[in-house]
């Protein structure tokens, strides 16, 4: 396991005798929860600053930087706090991306490296998840997470993206869901399997699957998984409930297409927040994330959205020296 | 009320959505429908919905029997309404490496049966690289392609994208 190798990077300040959590240190920042709240706090203009954030959604952003591996580009908890890769070493940050903050120069941010930052996200998962609580559910789904210490919930957190060189079902690749259960607000989505007839000698090189039968047993929300690999180009679909718990501004172009039901997104500019835009998505639609925005959807029921990454690593630098447009297309 | 009812699209029964702008332009976002792309194209052409540097998502309008296409690499269709047959052939010369994207594989392609897919709304498929692939609907149906900009991409954002 991850975690037990770099367990000795996470450094734990104490155990609060009345609720029962653990206190982390990460560089300068202070972490600590209490029944309802995370909360974070820094110095900065020689003066604490602190920010708190109800602990259920705090823990479901944490839980989806920790499942992603930190994603591409920046993964904002809220208005104020969150992460940025740089593929290999992380920042987090406090106000840094938060217009107001920053020009007030009360913001915070230090590069931590990705095990070390890693460790200790994960460290606070294990320890501030309750039994009964999972952080990649909706919340119609799962219990509290509120209160004092009651219990863990380590299967619900060690559920990580899933990893695909082809497609699911090839031989070797990664495998379909048919030992999932259909999510109850997918239990009218059709789970007939394509017909796949090889003639003799080619078993095994022709492939097919259902693509929303599988999304209908995902057992996770706001979760993008590989289901093709076309070089760079990654289609990676995911099943949406409720709020995407971060908001997220990649470094690249992203689309979005949505396969089913609808998703509302609200859309900020990627560097101050201020609003730009709102999109509201129905079956069909496809549309771009530009470079220059942050992200946030909304789901009443349980929607099929196609995430459309391209995973080029060079992409950052060009968007960030001004070499590629942060739209995709001119028209 | 415990049933939920989950709405796919499809070329006889779709709504495009909006965007609400509060500053910029909507033409950033690049937004269309595949359906209604769909539903106004001529069978078979490529028309792309997304771009990505090299990398695009095509719709194309499968209607009866399509030509012999091949590619140098993998390529992926997911079928989003109707039903339709791919044909599969192990092609006797190598597609050249260099050249990316959907290429024309000629009239009768030099090639082993390999067998054939049938999908259905929803249904993915893998279309090898090195194979060619021939599309089949008796029905006008709705497929993506996941594959890479190439000759046979087209390109007309302004007749299909919210301004």
């Amino acid at each position: 396991m991850n975690q037990i190798a770099h367990i000795d990077q996470v450094e734990v300040t104490g155990k609060d005798a009345i609720t029962g959590y653990q206190a982390f240190k990460l560089g300068n920042f202070s972490i600590t929860r209490d029944e309802y709240f995370a909360k974070v706090t820094w110095v900065a203009k020689g003066q604490e600053h602190s920010h708190l954030m109800s602990v259920d959604a705090f823990l479901r952003a944490i839980m989806r930087d920790v499942a992603w591996g930190f994603f591409y580009g920046w993964v904002n908890f809220d208005h104020v706090i969150g992460t940025q890769n740089h593929y290999g070493s992380v920042d987090f940050y406090a106000g840094t991306f938060n217009g107001v903050l920053k020009d007030a120069g009360v913001d915070y941010v230090e590069n931590f490296a990705t095990p070390k930052i890693m460790a200790t996200f994960k460290a606070i998962l294990h320890d501030w998840v309750n039994a009964g609580f999972d952080p990649f559910a909706a919340p119609e789904e799962t219990g509290s997470a509120f209160g004092r210490k009651n219990g863990e919930n380590i299967e619900a957190i060690d559920r990580y993206r899933i990893a695909t060189k082809r497609m699911p079902s090839l031989e070797g690749d990664s495998p379909l869901r048919d030992d999932l259960e259909i999510n109850r607000q997918f239990a009218d989505v059709n789970q007939d399997e394509p017909l796949i007839h090889c003639e003799p000698g080619f078993e095994g090189q022709l492939g097919g699957f259902n693509l929303f039968k599988y999304l209908s047993r995902s057992d996770v929300t706001w979760n993008p998984s590989v289901t093709s690999v076309c070089k760079a180009s990654l289609f990676c679909p995911t099943t949406e409930e409720y709020i995407l718990p971060i908001f997220h501004g990649n470094d690249r172009v992203e689309w979005f297409m949505q396969f089913s039901d609808e998703i509302t997104w609200d859309i900020g500019d990627k560097v101050d927040g201020a609003p730009i835009a709102r999109i509201v998505m129905k079956p069909g639609d496809i549309c771009a994330m530009p470079a220059n925005i942050r992200h946030q959807g909304y789901s009443t029921k349980r929607s099929m959205l196609l995430v459309w990454e391209n995973a080029t690593p060079d992409l950052p630098e060009k968007f960030a020296s001004g070499e590629l447009a942060p739209y995709p297309v001119a028209f | 009320m415990t049933a939920y009812t989950t709405k796919f699209g499809s070329l006889k029964d779709y709504e495009k959505g909006s965007i609400q702008i509060v500053q910029g332009e909507a033409t950033n976002y690049a937004f269309s429908n595949v359906f209604e792309v769909a539903e106004h194209a001529t069978a078979y052409d490529k028309i792309v919905v997304g771009l990505n540097q090299k990398y695009v998502i095509e719709t194309v309008r499968a209607e009866g029997q399509s030509v012999w296409y091949t590619a140098s690499h993998d390529e992926f269709v997911v079928v989003m309404d109707g039903e339709v047959r791919v044909d599969f052939l192990k092609l006797k010369s190598t597609v050249n490496v260099e050249i990316e994207g959907t290429q024309l594989a000629g009239e009768l392609p030099d090639g082993t049966p390999m067998g054939y897919v049938v999908l259905k709304k929803g249904h993915q498929a893998i279309l090898p690289a090195g194979s060619a692939y021939r599309f089949e609907a008796n029905d006008p149906s709705v497929l993506l392609i996941q594959t890479i900009k190439g000759p046979l991409s087209l390109e007309k954002w302004s007749e299909i994208c919210l301004k």
